[in-house]
């Protein structure tokens, strides 16, 4: 009898133990630099507290790296919200084979996948000065790069970045078709609804959830993306990732304190994205599955 | 599968699918037939026999200060250093994801969410980011570890891990929610099994699928990864960096990396999906 009072205690001791791994790990790797950076923020280069580091966010050169790298994310949000739903509606309330849905489903983790460096290169050989593409248009007589087109540009970055974005689009919103009842249907025909009636009042009510949560999801993959803007553009574009990437390797205008700031901006921006994705993912998860 | 479709809504999804399947594949395609033209007027293999050569003399083993070391071709080198990267971060994942969230399930239960809030946290901290905050918080004292060869590879190992955790958390949590790991425990347990080895030999086992498509997104991500590597290591060992370099020097060697590295992506994925079918486990963990 004696034994089990320090037995259960040990198990106690054990529990929480158990769980050190992972809160090491969380603490190393992801709540210190998070600290340095949240701590930087608000100091200057001698230690002390300070708000300049903030004002100096709103200076001309960055604010224009975070509205192009808004309006990038935004765009690409949201024309890869509508094309990935349009495909995964397509690949399964639209009648198309079963071999065409596992196909595009693969192509599309590869795609979404596939960002980075090797995108950039394969977009600059398609729509590059000398790439295939305005060679090919300019024997049609449209000459692509004399009307302003540039792949090297805010307009290129878009058409790149669509290429991952509606694949992952298509990877969320596949299941979530799949969700909705075919019975759900059924009811509203039996109660005279047509076509339309049923997608207006049941289903995009009951994907419009995950629609949304997903363009969140959409967005912050590419406010958060650097290495196809590092390779595609450049220093042609300044994304906001380019103007912390600068800051890092120290060229100009070098003030450590003033890259947390800028780091902390972008770590609110996606904080409120993913709170929003959470809780719209909740809301998902009321009706599907 | 759906006989009822009309044939209007199965014409608009013909034209969808074409569309999007042009945009995916239209780009690989030019590349392809870019990568081919390293050789004036005619098609040949010529940018990939340069990116694969393995030219004599160039691949010897070096007694250095260092140790031994090994001289490669860049291509393979670069591939063998992030390949090595992605092996150690698989090793840290597991180890640092498994033993907790499998105590979580067993135990206590009320710290679910907690894992869970921690997992999407990733999802709000931008490689670059991270990149900076590792760098400026481990580059000085009180612990210096850029310093150290051994150092400079765990915040990159540390990295990735923060890196994939959304997907390797959730891959790994699906897969104990599909085993019954009370009963389990308790057999082992019952036979005289100390925790490491209800562990290591009851429950890694049965993860293995989930293990398995977790470290397959791994490996996508630290062959592809540039900002952390690239600034972690400044002379451009890692793949990421000899794909950057290339493309900043030549002209027909980059669209063959493309390929080959397209190559690599889909061999990963289709072993993904190999991998998780047949079995309950949802490939969740796919992006």
């Amino acid at each position: 009898m004696q034994r089990t009072i320090p037995l259960s205690v040990r198990r106690t001791n054990w529990a929480w133990l158990g769980t050190a791994p992972f809160f090491l790990f969380a603490l190393a790797f992801m709540f210190l630099p998070a600290w340095t950076i949240l701590s930087g923020s608000f100091r200057d280069a001698s230690g002390a507290l300070t708000l300049v580091n903030l004002r100096d966010v709103f200076q001309e050169k960055i604010l224009a790296a975070y509205s192009v790298s808004i309006q990038l994310s935004v765009v690409t949000a949201l024309v890869g919200a509508l094309v990935g739903t349009l495909l995964a509606y397509a690949i399964t309330w639209g009648g198309l084979p079963r071999s065409v849905r596992s196909a595009v489903i693969t192509f599309s983790s590869v795609a979404s996948n596939a960002g980075g460096i090797p995108l950039a290169f394969a977009f600059i050989t398609l729509l590059g000065r000398t790439g295939v593409m305005p060679k090919f248009l300019k024997t049609l007589g449209l000459d692509l790069y004399a009307n302003g087109f540039s792949i090297y540009s805010l307009t290129g970055l878009i058409v790149t970045y669509i290429y991952f974005q509606f694949p992952l689009m298509v990877l969320i919103m596949a299941p979530a078709f799949d969700g909705l009842k075919r019975e759900w249907r059924e009811a509203a025909e039996n109660l005279g609804g047509t076509t339309f009636d049923f997608w207006r009042r049941v289903g995009l009510p009951i994907l419009l959830p995950s629609f949304l949560g997903a363009t969140v999801l959409l967005f912050g993959n590419a406010f958060a993306a650097y290495a196809t803007a590092e390779a595609l553009t450049g220093s042609k574009v300044d994304v906001i990732t380019r103007i912390i990437s600068v800051q890092i390797r120290g060229d100009v205008m070098y003030n450590p304190n003033l890259s947390y700031a800028i780091s902390l901006g972008m770590m609110v921006v996606l904080g409120v994205s993913v709170f929003l994705y959470v809780l719209l993912q909740q809301r998902t998860a009321r009706w599907l599955r | 599968m759906n006989t009822r479709t009309s044939p209007v809504s199965r014409f608009i999804s013909w034209a969808i699918l074409a569309l999007c399947v042009a945009y995916l594949t239209v780009p690989l395609i030019t590349q392809f037939d870019y990568s081919l033209r390293m050789r004036r007027n005619t098609l040949s293999f010529d940018a990939y026999s340069k990116v694969l050569a393995i030219p004599e003399g160039s691949v010897e083993l070096r007694q250095t200060t260092r140790g031994v070391t090994l001289k490669m071709p860049r291509f393979y080198s670069s591939l063998a250093f992030s390949v090595l990267a992605g092996v150690l971060t698989i090793a840290f994942s597991t180890l640092v994801i498994v033993p907790t969230t499998y105590w979580v399930h067993l135990r206590l239960p009320r710290l679910k969410p907690v894992l869970e809030f921690i997992s999407v946290l990733p999802f709000a901290i931008p490689g670059i980011v991270l990149t900076l905050g590792l760098l400026r918080t481990y580059s000085a004292p009180p612990f210096a570890l850029t310093n150290t060869e051994a150092g400079t590879m765990l915040m990159l190992v540390g990295g990735y891990t923060v890196f994939v955790l959304p997907y390797t958390f959730r891959s790994i949590d699906a897969g104990l929610r599909a085993i019954d790991i009370r009963t389990l425990t308790d057999a082992a347990r019952s036979l005289g099994a100390n925790w490491a080895t209800v562990i290591w030999r009851v429950i890694l086992p049965n993860l293995r699928v989930a293990v398995i498509s977790a470290s397959l997104i791994t490996f996508a991500v630290a062959i592809g990864e540039y900002a952390l590597v690239n600034f972690l290591f400044p002379d451009e060992r890692s793949f990421g960096s000899y794909l950057a370099a290339m493309g900043r020097n030549k002209i027909y060697e980059p669209a063959a990396l493309t390929i080959i590295s397209y190559l690599l992506t889909w061999g990963l994925v289709l072993l993904i999906q190999r991998i998780a079918r047949g079995t309950s486990q949802p490939s969740a963990s796919i992006r």
